[in-house]
């Protein structure tokens, strides 16, 4: 199930060893999809050079002050890009 | 790193050096041959450690990568490349002369 | 200024010192370079030529490459919603060889500025661009892009108004990211060929503004 922009989700705090791309500064916390990219490789086969199928990448936006809670402007935004597999579809 | 404590952003620049391009054609082009992908050099580079950041130049890590991979991906092997090294070292000094 | 290199006695027409790559003394990694180059050579898997055309293309790619895509868009707005829709086709379509890259352009405005950062390594939109400058790969860019980005802003000479909202971009994964900087004021009867002369690669960055005319 692909998610629509605007939802809410959360990233996995999960810290397996290896090839990732999901920022550590980013796990565990909550934004909301900004747009949908598509279907990538999974760049965690791929660093392998392992058989690596498609994943949905999304770009998710993190208000700064949720991130950090001492930023010095909170209103101001992060945006990265996140796999489909990094997020936790049951968090609330 | 994202996030980490740091001090001003140096603001130093440099104009590459010929090695480094060649490097930078090396990693393009061996992608292009299919031998690895961008994840795979990150891979690489990042089980180098903070040590190797602290300690080494950006090509300087590059090349160290494109070595891991290109070994990964049987293009060489490690005595082909230990052999070469030996050789190029005992044509000169420099850069420059050492080119075959 | 943050561009100085008033500790260099000697710069090259860029302004940056030369690096004596050629005539100092054989570096291990040096060695590791040529080495790999000739082995590739030799066993068929490339040819002098292709390197050569590889740096050759690379050295062709610069911020002139941008500022044109930029300078096209504050004169056509529908090129312009073509480049935010698309950022890959739009740059394909002025001419730009950008191989397999997906862009994203972000839109600065009156109340918005964007930051591109990449804190996995060194993502950038080298297609168009060329390389990246030596601090965009440094940990202190990296490390504080994401955490203090109006810090860094200050020290690159830009002070957001404190209404302005920032957003960063953290370039980890498939897309390329390129700002398009505002419109200078007092540019109306600038052509697109003048237009492009202000803008510089850190306004493409965010780490700048465009010039005033």
């Amino acid at each position: 199930m692909t998610l629509s922009p605007g939802t809410k989700v959360r990233i996995k705090t999960m810290a397996p060893l290896g090839h990732i791309r999901t920022p550590h500064y980013l796990r565990g916390k909550t934004g909301v999809v900004e747009r949908v990219l598509g279907p990538f490789k999974n760049p965690e086969q791929l660093a392998y050079m392992v058989p690596a199928p498609t994943r949905t990448l999304y770009r998710v936006r993190f208000e700064m002050g949720h991130i950090w809670p001492d930023a010095e402007a909170p209103q101001d935004t992060l945006d990265a890009e996140i796999y489909e597999h990094w997020i936790d579809q049951d968090a609330p | 790193m994202g996030g980490d404590a740091a001090g001003p952003v140096p603001m130093d620049g440099h104009d590459f050096a010929i090695w480094e391009k060649r490097v930078d054609a090396l990693v393009i082009l061996g992608q292009q041959r299919g031998h690895f992908t961008v994840d795979g050099l990150r891979r690489a580079l990042e089980d180098m450690g903070e040590q190797a950041f602290e300690s080494m130049t950006y090509y300087e890590r590059w090349v160290t990568s494109l070595n891991q991979n290109l070994i990964e991906a049987g293009v060489y092997s490690l005595e082909e490349l230990g052999t070469k090294m030996e050789e190029v070292k005992a044509r000169g000094d420099t850069y420059g002369a050492v080119q075959s | 200024m943050p561009h100085d290199h008033h500790d260099h006695d000697h710069l090259s027409p860029s302004g940056h010192p030369y690096r004596k790559d050629n005539d100092g003394q054989l570096t291990y990694w040096q060695t590791m370079e040529i080495a790999i180059r000739e082995l590739m050579v030799e066993k068929g898997e490339l040819t002098p030529a292709q390197i050569q055309a590889q740096i050759d293309a690379m050295d062709a790619r610069s911020p002139a490459n941008g500022a044109a895509v930029v300078a096209r868009a504050w004169t056509d707005p529908e090129f312009k919603q073509r480049l935010l829709e698309n950022g890959s086709d739009a740059a394909r379509e002025m001419g730009f060889d950008i191989g397999p890259m997906h862009l994203v352009a972000v839109e600065n405005t009156s109340d918005t500025h964007n930051l591109i950062v990449c804190t996995l390594c060194s993502c950038y939109p080298r297609n168009l661009l060329g390389l990246p400058p030596d601090w965009y790969k440094t940990r202190e860019y990296r490390s504080r892009a994401v955490r203090e980005p109006r810090a860094v802003l200050r020290e690159f000479g830009v002070e957001l108004p404190a209404d302005m909202t920032l957003r960063v971009h953290d370039s980890t994964a498939d897309m390329r990211y390129i700002v398009l900087p505002a419109r200078p004021e007092g540019t109306e009867n600038l052509t697109a060929e003048d237009l492009a002369k202000l803008v510089t690669r850190d306004s493409m960055i965010g780490t700048g503004l465009p010039k005033a005319p």
